[in-house]
């Protein structure tokens, strides 16, 4: 294998790991407060018709990605008025959300198939991002970094800062909390809208960097895969990102073994794995001492009602 | 023309189901013919149901106000579809045409309840009194794409984006090979399954991975342009799909396949209108017009032009037959000898790859 293909292989990895990456990461945040949002393919979806509208109106790829934080973060607002203000269940409102989330970004999308914009710029001179080796550091998009930056910033978050804590402590004991002066549904609510943007900027990488377009179901069920990396991180922001980076190597390596003639395994299995992963380690999990036992918020999913 | 949605058409249903059903026969009588159209996928995905969309805009073109068309689109293969085609029948339409493989059965079902309404089905092989079926010739259009990517590709690897392996797909790698080799007798097609028709992410990876290994000329049969965004990306050729798509990548559009309903709709919506409508089982290629290609890119180079447009014309004139012999398998063994020819019941349900082809 030469160093050029090697070098792509990277590439197409990163680029299939990233958007799964930032929707994750927003999240393993929702998920620490002890909120379960499955909305996530409708917010990407509607974040990602959102970044290409803005950025064929106006001409601007960054004004692009603002709106579709912003627009993830407002359909991420219509799950926690639900779930937290109105303690609806959390679980059949994220899926209405992505039902919602695909009609809607169809609904809105109707006068953007067919079009194309010329998407995002790269931050680093083109010495660097075209150089034949240093484009594998340097020639990505800004989203790359920008995940990046945001999973150390995450993980700094939850483990370093004050806000942090009080975040896990309402995930793992709201009642405590609550009871110690916490608001509760105002964390929460402010969870759910990071988790929101961080979904819906994962939403633009495929309208403004992937495929620079809209069509419709254009995310085709990544918003699934996020779902499941983080639960196959175990709620750690670092274990996330590799997780993310060996999603990405099982949803492209089939296809560069298969464009170089190799076929291993069935592709089904492949497309399969992600999946499948996922549920060995929540078996290890369960499986393993008490300690790792707690690893998933002991709030997860109940719904939280304020009382005395 | 009118526009409707799967709910508006729930809805209008019921109106329809209240009102004394002679309101709706009388003046679909008196007024102009009214022709349904069912499509799988929404007008806007630039691909297979745009492709029916635009034709059925030429046909309301055509006859004017002699005609009125109604189209839903967005239709799921299944329950779905059986409901939406007996709506479309019940609102007056007397000639529904359904645009999916899926949509077979469900077409054959209504049709037993509407005996006096003309159906007329894409893709399939089932026929009844009252139901004729139509095809179109892709891969004569590949034939076309091919001979053009054996000229310009320097390396001789195309790369070939697949959605699934069924004999409409093989047949089109096959006649794209068989062309290009007839230019390039080494020339070689890597295939990659994304296993969908539509996961543009996923598509234009596997574009990407081809182009990775040395393919510099990408064909697809998928139905997003991400494959051709892909390639503009990286500086090599390829070609659009269904539609003229050279908006998505202007340097690597080479030339498209383009499927051009319109005729076909034309002359079954006359004979509807002459009373002499018969169901039919048509299988069209480039010779009437129902497959098409699109301009060519000006990067082309005057021979490659002519090239392409002396293989079109040939397979319009019928001298030219893409499945001609000699033909060989992957195996070396050879499936067709020189002089004859693959026939149709066999191309309908290929399955094998001509020499050449990696899957």
């Amino acid at each position: 294998m030469t160093t050029a293909i090697l070098i792509s292989i990277i590439m197409t990895l990163v680029g299939a790991a990233t958007p799964i990456l930032l929707a994750a990461l927003g999240e393993l945040v929702v998920e620490k407060s002890g909120v379960l949002n499955l909305g996530l393919e409708g917010m990407m979806l509607i974040g990602a018709v959102t970044a290409f509208g803005v950025t064929f109106t106006t001409g601007s790829a960054s004004l692009g990605l603002v709106a579709a934080m912003a627009a993830g973060a407002a359909a991420s607002m219509i799950f926690a008025f639900l779930t937290l203000t109105l303690t609806a269940n959390q679980v059949a409102t994220g899926l209405a959300l992505t039902i919602f989330g695909i009609g809607l970004s169809s609904l809105i999308g109707q006068n953007f198939v067919g079009r194309t914009v010329s998407g995002l710029e790269h931050i680093f001179p083109a010495a660097l991002a075209d150089d034949p080796i240093g484009r594998v550091v340097f020639g990505y998009s800004p989203l790359v970094y920008l995940s990046l930056v945001m999973t150390a910033f995450v993980a700094w978050f939850l483990t370093r800062s004050r806000a942090g804590l009080i975040l896990r402590a309402i995930g793992e004991s709201d009642e405590a909390a609550h009871s110690i002066g916490y608001s509760v549904i105002r964390v929460r609510y402010l969870a759910v809208a990071f988790g929101g943007a961080m979904a819906g900027l994962g939403g633009a990488y495929y309208s403004l960097v992937m495929t620079p377009m809209w069509a419709d179901r254009l995310t085709a069920g990544r918003g699934w895969i996020a779902l499941a990396l983080v639960v196959f991180a175990s709620w750690r922001p670092l274990r996330l990102l590799g997780g993310a980076y060996l999603f990405g190597a099982v949803m492209t390596l089939e296809l560069h073994a298969k464009a170089a003639g190799i076929n291993i395994v069935p592709p089904e299995f492949l497309a399969m794995l992600p999946y499948l992963a996922t549920i060995v380690v929540l078996t290890l999990i369960s499986i393993a001492p008490s300690g790792r036992r707690n690893a998933a918020p002991a709030c997860l999913g109940k719904p939280f009602r304020a009382t005395g | 023309m009118s526009r409707m949605n799967r709910r508006q058409i729930l809805v209008g249903s019921a109106a329809t189901l209240a009102l004394p059903a002679l309101i709706g026969r009388a003046a679909a009588q008196d007024g102009p013919l009214n022709v349904g159209f069912v499509y799988v996928g929404p007008i806007g995905d630039y691909g297979w149901s745009h492709a029916h969309d635009e034709a059925r805009k030429k046909a309301q073109e055509h006859f004017g106000d002699k005609i009125k068309t109604n189209y839903v689109e967005n239709v799921a293969e299944g329950p779905d579809a059986e409901r939406v085609i007996r709506q479309l029948a019940q609102q007056g339409n007397k000639l529904i045409f359904t645009t999916s493989f899926g949509f077979m059965n469900p077409t054959i079902k209504v049709a037993k309840q509407f005996p006096d309404v003309h159906f007329e089905h894409a893709t399939g092989y089932k026929t009844a009194d009252n139901v004729g079926i139509y095809n179109a010739r892709f891969y004569e259009g590949r034939a076309v794409i091919g001979t053009i990517a054996g000229m310009m590709s320097k390396s001789g690897k195309a790369g070939y984006v697949g959605s699934v392996p069924i004999p409409e797909v093989v047949r089109g790698i096959n006649a794209f090979t068989l062309a290009a080799q007839k230019v390039n007798p080494d020339f070689t097609t890597q295939v990659v399954w994304v296993n969908s028709w539509y996961d543009p992410a996923k598509e234009a990876d596997a574009a990407k991975a081809l182009i990775d290994q040395g393919c510099d000329i990408i064909s697809q049969h998928t139905d997003s342009p991400a494959p051709l965004q892909a390639a503009e990306q990286r500086g090599v050729y390829a070609f659009g799909q269904a539609s003229n798509m050279i908006d998505f990548a202007p340097k690597a559009h080479l030339t498209a396949i383009t499927d051009n309903w319109g005729p076909y709709y034309i002359d079954q919506i006359q004979k509807q209108l002459d009373g002499e409508w018969a169901p039919g089982n048509i299988w069209w290629g480039i010779e009437k017009g129902l497959v098409g290609i699109a301009p060519y890119n000006d990067i082309m180079p005057a021979d490659v032009k002519e090239a392409a447009d002396k293989v079109k014309n040939g397979i319009a004139s019928g001298e030219i037959h893409p499945f001609a012999g000699p033909i060989t398998d992957q195996s070396g063994e050879v499936k067709v000898p020189e002089g004859d020819t693959i026939p149709d019941e066999q191309l309908l349900g290929l399955d094998w790859y001509v020499k050449g082809v990696q899957s």
